[in-house]
């Protein structure tokens, strides 16, 4: 059936099975490609969008389940003041490797700072776990959601 | 001494990967399509090593090619012919270019080349090469560029080139300051002669003004953006999706399925089986389905049930192989790798004599991104997008199945999401063709998390028995390992031999490597730093082991060992066809633990109970790397890993220090991952794990800080991707013995075996 979503400020119809995960109509139906597919079972993060700020696993997200929630993507992160800051953080940071995981990366840590605008290690380790990385980028994950936070980036986990 | 090389994957010598500036080298300069100049160069190596480039690769094609143009705008378009998986080669090779050209990094754009290897040469990441590979001749190529660009602005002055000097991309008359850029000058030098490459002039290193300095990658925008630059992100019109069944069992084949049951599900086109043959890197046998999108394909899976011959594979499982290698221990290896001195005899003489066993598993790629590719086949014309570190192998492969020319067959590199070694393989871009010409539609094959780290190509588990004897002073006089491994077809697995040259091979007087080997039905494959990955774990665990024996701190202990500062010799035999391997410089790598043991305070800090800091160093991938890990284990046996500190020695040149920095962290982060949680086990032929919660990644809230320092030293720039992981593994494992008493001598770590009791 047509499901009518809001997707980065836009209503947008997806004529779609009701068990369709958002991830699939945002990707295959709406080709909104920035949000990856990694496991498809909310065990990656790969995934991750925001509905109505929070972060959310859209693989396992049934796109009937959105009703008139406000979904926001890595392509529309950018219009947010928080979503912004990460992603000059990002750049100037330089986190990505591979590239594959920082779209849910980003999408998690515009969530928490969103939330948390100072953020400690242990916050941020709380909010970032459910985000692989394969390439392992830990390091500038941290340091760039500091940044962003305006918060000096050393690790202040320090031995 | 008997002597056998390893048989490496992607190991290649540094005289392979060096060209020869004696033998042929071309430049072709002249005018580029839309105006501007068109620099194209080809230099062939001095030898190539067949054997270690991966398959698939024309051994006549030149080498190393670049593709300069230089518009009339000034801009500078440099052609990036190898595939991106995340190692920053995009970025790196350019600023060699750029560089020597004196542009501003700011006025130049990459591209990514399609699959040419009749214009580019070879194309592929593996084995950290391209930094060896690259360093001398892309240089070149820049060079000569700004000596044209140079005589071009003489020329239209009527003055000596020695009269003007280039920088930013404009050539200036130095006595009069009239100044000419690029763009104005391209059109009058691709009228000019090239230069000879042999003989142009490279910068002084202190002139650097690019290399050596940190470049951000030049995709980061538009990864950070979300951008479709991932092979799972392309898009053909009236594109199909796919799922491909294969038989669990690595081999088996299906003999029937209930394909009108699955076609009656939802947007479901199509369901037919696909015979294949019996190579695991090539056509596989399947069930396809085909549906409009690939969430209907996915869900029609479920309901399909296939009959397989499972093939003899289904008899072999992970704790047959460990009941094989216990059995294979008690008796002489079936070959003798090599066999110094006498080993017997030194461990009857020996002080002490110490015995350890170890064992390390099956570990899968694990790639972000999994297996994918999106095919058209038109006739006997094949189109396909794939994430993939080596389209050459593709191509041949693709050709092959579908009876087609090579030259039908168009390879277009997308981005990778992650490689690791496992897109070094084509299997899914064979699958993806061959569904698609069934199809008779445009297909984006996407294989799901159990798919992908079920039909890997698996880092091959091993077996190791050590014995090391010590004098009465503590040192070493005698080593043996008896290796249990596994052979494919008789021949070592891929990825599972053993090197006569392995360290502590040539330091030790008395010293026996042999192996046995069990027959293996599971595909394996090269992972990050292959061999090495597991290799570096046991050698420097057992090791550290005979440090403590001889009551010896392990960092002086290692010193002792290495020795005085030389290069340890070369196989006996003489360079073959293909040159010499490269072996340690001990020197080079005495200076890395040095480096490292003062950079982490080795020996010099206080630690709270059940902390404790382990060393490790290892030579891989022509790079020196030693690494030092603290690490705190609860009661519980937790281990929390505090801090890593890396010292590493590439060369006389660090390219991309921002690049460099995080491919050592990455490096040691992800074998932390691996020591920490993963294996892949078989059971009747199958592999048990399906997805990240029995194959668990390294999280943020795990990963430490990792420290990394690098020491220039007088020899050629070398890779990055690879050799920051081998030593992790081993001194992480050691600290753990320092904090707790316990020796990890076996993988994954068990905080079982670790909690106090």
């Amino acid at each position: 059936m047509a499901y009518t979503i809001k997707v980065n400020g836009k209503a947008r119809t997806a004529d779609v099975e009701a068990d369709t995960p958002l991830l699939w109509v945002l990707r295959d139906v709406l080709d909104l490609k920035g949000t990856k597919f990694g496991c498809g079972m909310a065990l990656c993060g790969a995934c991750t969008v925001q509905i109505n700020g929070q972060a959310v696993r859209s693989c396992v997200t049934p796109v009937s389940a959105v009703g008139a929630n406000e979904v926001t993507t890595i392509e529309g992160i950018g219009a947010t003041s928080v979503g912004q800051k990460v992603q000059a953080a990002w750049i100037d940071i330089d986190v990505p490797q591979c590239g594959y995981c920082q779209a849910g990366q980003i999408m998690s840590a515009s969530a928490l700072l969103a939330r948390n605008p100072e953020p400690t290690d242990a916050d941020i380790d709380a909010a970032m776990a459910g985000n692989a990385c394969r390439c392992a980028t830990y390091v500038r994950i941290r340091a760039a959601i500091k940044q962003a936070a305006g918060l000096a980036t050393a690790d202040s986990r320090e031995v | 001494m008997l002597l056998k090389d390893r048989d490496s994957d992607l190991a290649p010598g540094a005289a392979e990967l060096a060209p020869d500036p004696s033998r042929r080298m071309f430049l072709k300069a002249g005018a580029a399509a839309g105006g501007g100049l068109l620099l194209t160069f080809s230099v062939p190596l001095m030898a190539r090593a067949a054997t270690s480039i991966p398959a698939g690769l024309d051994a006549n094609l030149p080498s190393l090619n670049a593709f300069v143009r230089i518009a009339p705008d000034g801009t500078v378009t440099i052609i990036s012919k190898n595939p991106e998986i995340g190692q920053g080669i995009k970025t790196m090779l350019p600023m060699l270019i750029a560089d020597e050209l004196d542009v501003d990094w700011s006025m130049v754009r990459i591209e990514q080349a399609d699959l040419d290897p009749a214009k580019y040469g070879a194309q592929f990441a593996g084995g950290s090469f391209a930094t060896p590979m690259n360093w001398d001749p892309l240089r070149r190529v820049g060079a000569a560029g700004r000596q044209m660009l140079i005589a071009a602005a003489a020329q239209t002055w009527s003055c000596a080139p020695a009269d003007c000097a280039a920088a930013g991309g404009v050539v200036e008359h130095m006595k009069t300051g009239r100044k000419l850029n690029y763009g104005a000058l391209a059109a009058t030098a691709c009228t000019l002669p090239a230069p000879d490459l042999k003989t142009v002039a490279l910068k002084d290193p202190k002139d650097f003004r690019i290399i050596g300095k940190s470049m951000r990658g030049v995709d980061t925008p538009l990864v950070v953006a979300g951008q479709p630059l991932f092979g799972i992100d392309v898009t053909r019109p009236g594109m199909l999706y796919a799922v491909y069944q294969k038989c669990p069992v690595f081999g088996g084949k299906p003999v029937s399925a209930n394909l009108d049951e699955v076609k009656a599900s939802p947007g479901v086109r199509q369901a037919f089986l696909v015979e294949g043959g019996s190579d695991p890197a090539g056509l596989v046998g399947g069930v396809a389905i085909v549906a409009d999108y690939w969430h209907q394909a996915d869900k029609a899976r479920k309901a399909l049930k296939v009959v397989w011959d499972e093939g003899p594979t289904a008899t072999q499982s992970s704790e047959g192989y460990a009941a094989q290698a216990a059995e294979l221990a008690k008796q002489p290896g079936a070959n003798v790798i090599r066999k110094d001195g006498d080993l017997e005899a030194a461990l009857k003489g020996a002080a002490k004599v110490v015995e350890a066993s170890y064992f390390y598993p099956f570990l899968a790629h694990a790639t972000l991104e999994p297996m994918n590719c999106t095919a058209e086949v038109k006739g006997d014309r094949v189109e396909i997008w794939a994430p993939t570190q080596n389209p050459a192998q593709g191509r041949t492969l693709v050709a092959k199945a579908l009876g087609v020319p090579e030259a039908n067959v168009v390879i277009h590199m997308t981005r990778c999401g992650g490689g690791f070694g496992r897109r070094l393989s084509n299997d899914y871009m064979v699958e993806a063709c061959w569904i698609a010409r069934q199809a008779g539609a445009p297909v984006k094959l996407l294989w799901n998390r159990a798919d992908d780290m079920q039909h890997d190509f698996y880092r091959p588990a091993g077996f190791h028995n050590f014995r090391g004897g010590l004098d009465a002073d503590g040192r070493l006089v005698a080593f043996h390992d008896r290796f249990i491994t596994f052979s494919d077809g008789g021949k070592p697995a891929s990825s599972a031999d053993l090197s006569g040259t392995e360290f502590p091979a040539r330091v030790v007087d008395n010293l026996l490597y042999e192996t046995s080997m069990i027959p293996l039905g599971v595909p394996t494959g090269p992972l990050r730093a292959p061999g090495s990955n597991a290799l570096a774990y046991v050698f420097q665990s057992f090791i550290d082991e005979l440090a403590h024996a001889a009551g010896k701190d392990p960092v002086a202990f290692r010193l002792e060992l290495l020795g005085e500062p030389r290069q340890l010799a070369a196989p006996p035999g003489g360079p073959g066809p293909f040159g010499p391997m490269p072996q340690m410089h001990t020197g080079r790598m005495r200076d890395v633990l040095t480096l490292v043991a003062d950079k982490s305070g080795w020996g010099k800090r206080s630690l709270p109970p059940r902390t404790g800091m382990g060393v490790a160093f290892y030579f891989s991938h022509l790079g020196y790397f030693a690494e030092v890990v603290q690490a705190t284990v609860a009661d519980t046996g937790a281990v929390k890993v505090d801090k890593v500190w890396i010292a590493g020695d590439v060369g006389s040149q660090v390219i991309n220090p921002i690049g460099a920095e995080t491919q050592a962290q990455g490096a040691a982060l992800d074998g932390i991952g691996a020591a920490l949680g993963q294996a892949i086990t078989i059971d009747k032929g199958r592999v048990v794990q399906t997805n990240f919660n029995n194959f668990p990644l390294l999280r943020i809230n795990r990963a430490p800080p990792v420290e990394v320092h690098f020491l220039t030293t007088a020899y050629p720039p070398t890779g990055m991707g690879e050799p920051a992981l081998p030593p992790v593994i081993p001194a992480l494992c050691n600290a753990i013995f320092a904090a707790t008493g316990k020796r990890v001598r076996s993988l994954p770590i068990d905080p079982a075996q670790l909690k106090v009791a």
